[in-house]
């Protein structure tokens, strides 16, 4: 695996873009789909935002995202320093409800998993660690 | 994220480009709130130009979606493509909204 894009920066909404912008330019670079970049775009968003919202809002701390690329494999690991928070663990939504009875939020995680061909986390000493991996095909469900 | 209106004698078409994402999401729901707040309560939103949606968008159209449920309205989607398309499969949108392939097949199932 060699590391190919690393940002680190205050986890704030106002550094989303910043943010996306170098996981895109790290996958085109190592040569992914637009199709498969625009799965990258919506996990990254989706794992970055829970960290802004939940980890430690009143006093944001760095995020810090790094992509690397091996065996054909695209990896981005993202590194937060809020409190404990495992985004695998999350309970899948209910797609089966209505417009009344669907709650507001709770697909996000659930996005990251369908998109990303791996999902693993892992808590360090005062930091959140989330790996998402992509292969170079469309993942299939 | 880029928002054009027009005006059908049923419903007020809303045509969407651009993104839908985390930072841009609450412009749409703040937009199409102020067109409920002006007597709307029939909408096609057409998407054909959106290039990426993520859950904040999908948030923001349930939540205007709920809204124009209590006044006995509601949003029909038009032109969806990739990206976008996929997104709402995945998120079981097409079970809760009605999705047609163009703007008139929109307005003709309301």
């Amino acid at each position: 695996m060699s590391s190919i894009g690393h940002i680190k920066i205050r986890a704030v909404l106002e550094n989303l873009q910043a943010i996306m912008d170098c996981v895109t330019a790290a996958a085109a670079a190592a040569g992914f789909s637009a199709r498969r970049i625009g799965d990258m775009e919506l996990a990254v968003e989706e794992a970055v935002t829970n960290v802004f919202k939940y980890a430690s809002p009143l006093d944001p701390g760095e995020i810090e995202v790094a992509c690397a690329c091996g065996k054909g494999r695209f990896s981005i690991e993202i590194r937060d320093s809020g409190r404990e928070f495992d985004i695998t663990k999350l309970p899948s939504p209910d797609l089966s409800q209505g417009i009344s009875d669907r709650p507001i939020g709770g697909l996000g995680a659930y996005l990251i998993m369908e998109t990303a061909d791996d999902v693993t986390y892992r808590r360090l000493p005062g930091f959140n660690v989330l790996t998402l991996s992509f292969d170079p095909e469309i993942k299939k469900s | 994220m880029n928002i054009a209106v027009k005006k059908e004698s049923n419903a007020l078409v809303v045509t969407v480009s651009g993104r839908m994402d985390a930072v841009t999401a609450p412009e749409f729901e703040k937009s199409i709130s102020g067109f409920i707040a002006q007597g709307e309560k029939v909408f096609v939103i057409n998407l054909s130009g959106l290039e990426y949606i993520s859950s904040a968008g999908l948030r923001s159209i349930l939540a205007c979606a709920k809204r124009l449920k209590e006044l006995a309205g509601k949003l029909i989607f038009s032109g969806l493509q990739g990206h976008v398309k996929e997104v709402f499969a995945i998120s079981g949108f097409h079970g809760i909204f009605k999705i047609c392939d163009s703007d008139a097949e929109g307005l003709r199932a309301i």
